[in-house]
Parts: structure tokens; C-alpha cells; sequence
């Protein structure tokens, strides 16, 4: 599904280096997990792959599905089959949630070719959706993501997903901020979609969403590379004695 | 909102975004029709105002009337004070009447107007057939039945107005000014004027001189008007100026919503466009005013346009009138105009809902005066000002609260986005307070189309274009929402093509 290979990164003003030769190879319906102190590179990655401006990819590569993504437009790389959940959603004044989201349903149809859905279907398929994610009508109303509770703009994040039903979904920092419930919501909203060969790289700190969501394999990232790869019983480790150790090794 | 209104509106965002995408040129309503028209030699003079004077058949007052202010008009001088330059405009150098030659005998209904003028009206999409409108978006059949009503302006003259029959067993009286100033001379005489003068501003008073067509509406007492009313303006001909005038009187405990739309043919060479609107309102009526000024606004480097000078006063004469003007500006290469309310009566309100888009080399000077006089009046301005690419756009507002105005009211909100970094906005706001009792509170920000936005929208699958007009549309949307459906549709879209080519 997804190939990096020896990516480095750098900011594009200033001469400060964040990724150091990342490789990850994630297979079809495969999910991942990437662990990793703050300031490690994990976001930077996720936002190379989408497409952010500001960074410049100095060597390396990143494919998906064989096409390569560092050379598509960030909305090229949405309707080939990417999404992230950011770590910190962007609030938008003024649009609805609603409006939002069909517009970037009809866009990535259109750019496959595909039909748009009608006002009626797409209706529907919203509030079938939103109500697994407790997402109320009032919310899907209101502007996007503003005024959101960090945990529903989380949320908000899951139901875009749902909605776009992408091949790859990144979940940058999901479950940071959310208490015990909202968390459940949203790893049950992950587990809806997983199946059908879509796979999943979720960033994260904590042991508790990996309870719910199962990894096949987890990663640590630092200093912009993956210092370590294993499985589940990796993020285990983290979560009883910290980076330190693995840290000290890696080096 | 119920959720019906939701999916409504969220038919209406997807339709503007839809529309963009169909249009992919840039102004659509470019092209021209060729059609015979008789001219009246170029310049200005007194024989220009008494040849249109007769050509319009009036009364010896009305020509009284005009040659004044073309007395007053010859000594005055241009306003530069605006941030606005353009070449000098050479006043003589221009048509001031031109008619289309079919329309030398007035035709007595629509069913006789050139089928080329109504050909034009069509491919505009302005319904000149008494038809029902529907909104043309999913859900809209369950709003209910919608009538507007149109007064279509053809260079310097009304080729026709719909639904007159209807209108007038209600009382309203819907119709071009020429005609007015014939069969309701006592309604014209007592009002025209009186809420604009003659020797008001230079613009003002050269249109008082050589005013050619224009609309007028009164709303007898206590009546609601049963239908939208409209005007639109059409400038077809070269080197045509268009001064039209329009007059709207609504009589005590009346209501109506006014809408009004301009386009123009592309063109190489600047064309003048000076109008003067008059709006009368007595005790406890009420006037929305709704405005999309798509003016051809000249190329990308700036050639060809129009300039766009007009004076709009609202006079809110009795107590508790109320008037809303919502403009959604994008078009004009030069756009000079302030829409104004004269808060008279006591306890009555003015409310001014803005949009101005300035893209390219367009430049645009407007605002809102609001000039309370009256006790415990109420105005509101929120204005969002775009501009985009080599563009220079300007607020400008006076909010004047007078010594017998207490307890008066005014709130203002004043927001400007850029896009790019060659572009400019400027506030200008001045307040006078001359009581003690009254409050005046001014809000006001200006800031670059936020990147993470964008990002944010294309990281979903939207490209550039789409991602700006979500964005700027969002940014405007309490003025948006201030706009009848199909102009709030309309003007979104608008709004994406106003924008276009102004990322990347
Ligand atoms: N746009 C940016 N400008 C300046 N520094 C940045 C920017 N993006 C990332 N960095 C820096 O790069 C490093 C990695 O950041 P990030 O990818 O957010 O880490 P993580 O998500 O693992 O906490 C940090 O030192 C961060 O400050
Ligand atoms: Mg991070």
C-alpha cells in the first residue's frame, strides 16, 4: 500500500534537518503504529506524505499503491486514497461541517471520474456515519471545527474519514486530549473501517488506544528515523519504561 | 435553522462550486449584442439634457428639473478624495442616450420587444416571462411558490417590467421612471430629489442632468409587497455611459425587497456608469435592498472596465422605518459608492451588509454612511472587504450621531482578507458622536487567507480554486446570509469566479 524509502526532510527556510532516511513499508489492510518522543519527526512525516508546503523532501521517496506521492498536488494524493487525521484539525469560519464535507466527497469523486452523490445520498450516508460517532445534526451545522471541543474536532476528524473512505488513513496524535470514552468512539470508528484492504499508520503515545485498535506492527521514531520495529509488545515496553532505553539503544 | 434550511443551504454551497467549475472562463458575461441604436451625439450640453428629456416625453418640470442641476453639474469638480486612480475622464467624450432602434415606439408588452433584447435577457438567465422562479436547488420546491418581478434596463432605456398587472391589484406601482414621471408625476415630483439633491455630489448631480431610464416602486400604506422586485441593468452599447435612476418610496407600514443586478460586454475602452438610487420610507415600513454589482471589471492588466460612481440614500424619514442594503460588489474596474441611511424617524434602523471583491487591477472605494438623527436609532455595518492580486480595496464608513440623537445604537464590523502579497486594504472609518447617550462600537481586522486552511480544505480532495472560494465564501457568509436565496447563489458564485486566477 505504502512505500517510504530513505526519506530525508528539511524545513524549506530554514537549514534544519527533520527527517533522517524514514523507511516504512505498510501492506494492504495492514495497521502500523508509530511511537516516538515529541519533536521526533512523526507529524513532519505525515505531512510530507499529504502534501504541506513548507518542507522540502531532499532524497528519498514515497509511493503508494506504486504511484509516486511527493510528486502529486495534496488533492491528487486525497483522491488516490490518503488521509490524515491532524493533529491539530483546522477550523474554518463560516463554511458548515456539512458543506465541507460534500465538497470534498463530489471533489475527490470527480477527480476518479466518478459520478457526484446526490444531495439525498449524501445526506443519509452523513447522519448514519455521524451518529456512530455521536456527532449530533447541531455539529454537523455548525462551521467546521470551530468552536469544537478538542475531542469532538477529533471526531470530526474520524467522520471525514469515514466519509472519504480512504485506502490509507494516517492518525496523527487521534486519541491525544480525549478522555476514555471519546477515545473508545473513535477507535470503534476506526475499527468500522478496517477491512477491505485499507490500511492504517496511527501516531501515537499512549498503550490505551493500541488496546483497542490492534496493531500488526509498531515503529519508534526518533530523531527523524525509526530507531526500532516490532510488534504489539513494543508499545507495551514504551508504556512501562519509556523511549529512554530504546533511545539508548538506537544510538 | 431547521434542517430543511440546512440542506438548503448546503445545496446552495455545493451549486456555487458547481458553477464555478462550469465556468471555467473568467467573465461570463462578456459578449455583446448587436443590435441598431440611436444615439444622441456624444458630450454633454444642455441640448443632450433636453433631447433626452424629449425623448423621454416629459413634462416641463422634469426638464426644469434636469437643466438645473446640468447648471449646477458644469461647476462642480470631480472628487479625487477616494483611493482610487484612473485617467482623467474626458465627460465629453462619451454617448449619454442610446437606444435601441427597435425601441423607438415604446412597445406596449413584452410580446413586442426585439426577440434580440429578449434573447439577451435570456442568455443573462434573467426571467422576462411572469414565470415562477424556482430556486434551482434540491429542496427548493418546498420553500414555496416565488414570484420576482423584473424591470429590465437596456442601455438608457426599460425595454420592459413583468408582472405590472399583478402587482398593481395589490397597489404597487412597479415600473420604469420614465414611465412614472408620465402617469405618477405627483408621486415623482414630491419625492424625486428629496433624498438625493440635485447638487448633492458631482456623479449625483451630472445623473440628475442626464438621467435616461431607471426604476421606480411605491408600496401603498400597509401593504406587503407580494412579490420580489428587481432591476436589471444592462450597459451594451460602446462608449456609453449609463445613468439611470432609480426611486422606491414605501408608504407607511409597508415592506419590500428590492434586487438589483448590472452586467456589461467586454470591452477595451472605460465606460462610465453614474446611478443614483432614492429610497423614501415612512413610518414603520421596511426596504431590503440587495445589490450584485458585476460590472465587467476590465482585464487582468487592467484595461477596459467600468467605473462605477454611484450615490445610493436610503431616507429613513418616519419612526421605526427600517432599510437593509446587502451589496455583494465584484465587478467594475473603478468602484466609487457608499450606500447610505438617514436614520430620521425615531427608533428606526439601517442596517449595511457588504461585500467587495477586488481582484486583479481593480480598485474599489466604498462603505456606508450612517447619519442618525433621530432618538434611539439603531445601524449595523459589517463589511468584508477581498482583495486579490494587484487589487486596492477600501473601506470607508462615517457613523455621525447627532446631538438629538440619544440613546442611538451603531455596531461596526469591518474585516479584510488578503490574497497574496501585491494587493492592498484600507479602512477608513470616521465617527462623530454628539451626545452623551449614544454608543458606537468599531470592530476591525485584516488578514492573509490562512494557509493551514487551505491545506486543511485540499488535503480532502479539493484543489486550489475550489479551496479559496470555500474559504472566502465562508469569510462572507453573514453577508451571504443577509442576500434573497437566489442572489445568495448567485453571489457565491460570484464570488469564486471574482477570484479566479488569483492562487497559484
Ligand atoms: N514548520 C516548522 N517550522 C519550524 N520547525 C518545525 C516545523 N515543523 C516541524 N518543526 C520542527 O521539527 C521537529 C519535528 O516536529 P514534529 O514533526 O511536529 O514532531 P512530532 O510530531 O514527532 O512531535 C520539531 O523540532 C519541530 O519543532
Ligand atoms: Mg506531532
Amino acid at each position: 500500500m505504502l512505500e517510504i524509502n530513505n526519506l530525508h526532510v528539511k524545513l524549506e527556510e530554514e537549514d534544519k534537518i527533520i527527517l533522517r532516511g524514514v523507511n516504512l513499508k505498510i501492506g494492504a489492510g495492514e495497521v502500523h503504529a508509530i511511537m516516538g518522543p515529541n519533536g521526533s519527526g512523526k507529524s513532519t512525516l505525515s505531512y510530507v506524505l499529504s502534501g504541506r508546503d513548507g518542507y522540502e523532501v531532499t532524497e528519498g521517496s514515497a509511493k503508494l499503491e506504486g504511484a509516486e506521492l511527493l510528486e502529486m498536488e495534496p488533492e491528487a494524493r486525497a483522491a488516490a486514497g490518503l488521509f490524515l487525521a491532524f493533529q491539530y484539525p483546522v477550523e474554518i469560519p463560516g463554511v458548515g461541517n456539512m458543506t465541507f464535507l460534500r465538497t470534498a466527497v463530489n471533489a475527490q469523486r470527480k477527480a476518479r471520474g466518478e459520478a457526484e452523490i446526490s444531495a439525498g445520498d449524501f445526506l443519509k450516508l452523513v447522519r448514519e456515519k455521524a451518529k456512530a460517532l455521536q456527532i449530533d445534526a447541531e455539529m454537523l451545522k455548525r462551521p467546521v471545527n470551530v468552536g469544537f471541543s478538542g475531542g469532538e474536532k477529533k471526531r470530526n476528524e474520524i467522520l471525514q474519514m469515514a466519509m472519504l473512505e480512504p485506502k490509507m488513513c494516517i492518525l496523527d496524535e487521534t486519541d491525544s486530549g480525549l478522555d476514555v470514552d471519546a477515545m473508545k468512539l473513535v477507535a470503534e470508528g476506526v475499527n468500522a473501517l478496517r477491512g477491505a484492504g485499507r490500511s492504517f499508520l496511527v501516531i501515537t503515545h499512549y498503550q490505551r488506544l493500541l488496546d483497542h485498535i490492534k496493531p500488526d506492527f509498531v515503529h519508534i521514531m526518533a530523531a527523524g528515523r525509526i530507531i526500532k520495529t516490532g510488534g504489539p509488545e513494543l508499545a507495551l515496553e514504551v508504556e512501562n519504561n519509556g523511549y529512554a532505553d530504546l533511545l539508548a539503544e538506537g544510538v | 435553522m431547521t434542517d430543511l434550511d440546512l440542506e438548503v443551504r448546503d445545496g446552495v454551497d455545493r451549486e456555487t462550486i458547481e458553477t464555478v467549475h462550469a465556468m471555467s472562463g473568467t467573465y461570463k458575461y462578456g459578449w455583446s449584442t448587436e443590435i441598431e441604436m440611436d444615439y444622441a451625439p456624444k458630450g454633454v450640453s444642455e441640448d443632450i439634457v433636453r433631447l433626452i428629456s424629449s425623448k423621454n416625453e416629459e413634462p416641463e418640470w422634469m426638464l426644469e428639473w434636469r437643466l438645473t442641476a446640468y447648471r449646477r453639474w458644469v461647476q462642480m469638480e470631480e472628487p479625487h478624495w477616494a483611493m482610487l486612480h484612473y485617467p482623467k475622464i474626458d465627460y465629453q467624450d462619451q454617448y449619454y442616450y442610446a437606444k435601441p432602434k427597435s425601441m423607438a415606439v415604446k412597445p406596449k408588452s413584452l410580446d413586442e420587444v426585439d426577440p434580440k433584447i429578449l434573447a439577451t435577457y435570456k442568455k443573462l438567465g434573467i426571467p422576462l416571462k411572469e414565470q415562477l422562479i424556482l430556486a434551482g436547488v434540491e429542496g427548493a420546491e418546498t420553500m414555496g411558490e416565488r414570484k420576482v418581478a423584473v424591470d429590465a434596463v437596456f442601455d438608457s432605456v426599460s425595454v420592459g417590467t413583468t408582472f405590472k398587472a399583478e402587482l398593481a391589484k395589490a397597489g404597487v406601482i412597479f415600473c420604469s421612471i420614465s414611465e412614472a414621471i408620465k402617469e405618477h408625476p405627483e408621486l415623482v415630483k414630491k419625492y424625486i430629489g428629496s433624498v438625493v439633491p440635485q447638487s448633492d455630489n458631482f456623479f449625483a448631480t451630472l445623473n440628475s442632468a442626464v438621467f435616461s431610464d431607471g426604476s421606480f416602486v411605491y408600496i401603498p400604506p400597509g401593504t406587503r409587497c407580494p412579490m420580489e422586485l428587481s432591476t436589471y441593468f444592462r450597459i451594451n452599447a460602446e462608449n456609453t455611459g449609463q445613468f439611470e435612476r432609480t426611486l422606491i418610496i414605501a408608504d407607511k407600514g409597508s415592506y419590500v425587497s428590492y434586487l438589483e443586478g448590472c452586467t456589461a460586454p467586454k470591452r477595451d475602452t472605460n465606460q462610465l456608469h453614474a446611478a443614483v438610487v432614492e429610497l423614501v420610507i415612512l413610518e414603520d415600513a421596511e426596504v431590503k435592498y440587495s445589490t450584485v454589482q458585476n460590472w465587467y471589471p476590465g482585464d487582468e492588466n487592467g484595461l477596459g472596465g467600468i467605473y462605477n460612481f454611484v450615490t445610493k440614500r436610503a431616507d429613513c424619514r418616519g419612526d421605526r422605518a427600517k432599510v437593509m442594503w446587502t451589496q455583494v460588489e465584484t465587478g467594475s474596474a473603478i468602484t466609487w459608492k457608499y450606500p447610505s441611511c438617514i436614520l430620521r424617524g425615531d427608533d428606526s434602523q439601517g442596517e449595511f451588509y457588504s461585500i467587495a471583491i477586488a481582484n486583479n487591477a481593480q480598485q474599489a472605494d466604498t462603505g456606508t454612511k450612517m447619519v442618525h438623527l433621530g432618538k434611539r436609532t439603531k445601524s449595523r455595518i459589517v463589511s468584508k472587504g477581498i482583495s486579490a492580486g494587484r487589487a486596492q480595496n477600501t473601506y470607508r464608513g462615517l457613523v455621525s450621531m447627532h446631538p438629538k440623537a440619544t440613546d442611538s445604537r451603531n455596531y461596526t464590523q469591518c474585516d479584510s482578507l488578503l490574497i497574496g502579497d501585491k494587493c492592498g486594504a484600507h479602512t477608513v472609518p470616521y465617527i462623530e458622536v454628539k451626545n452623551n447617550s449614544s454608543r458606537v462600537e468599531h470592530e476591525a481586522t485584516t488578514s492573509k487567507v490562512d494557509e493551514d486552511q487551505l491545506f486543511y480544505c485540499r488535503s480532502r480532495g479539493m484543489d486550489e480554486e475550489e479551496a479559496v472560494a470555500l474559504v472566502v465564501n465562508g469569510f462572507c457568509k453573514e453577508v451571504l446570509q443577509a442576500l434573497p436565496m437566489e442572489f445568495a447563489m448567485e453571489a457565491q458564485s460570484l464570488v469564486a469566479i471574482s477570484l479566479e486566477g488569483s492562487v497559484g
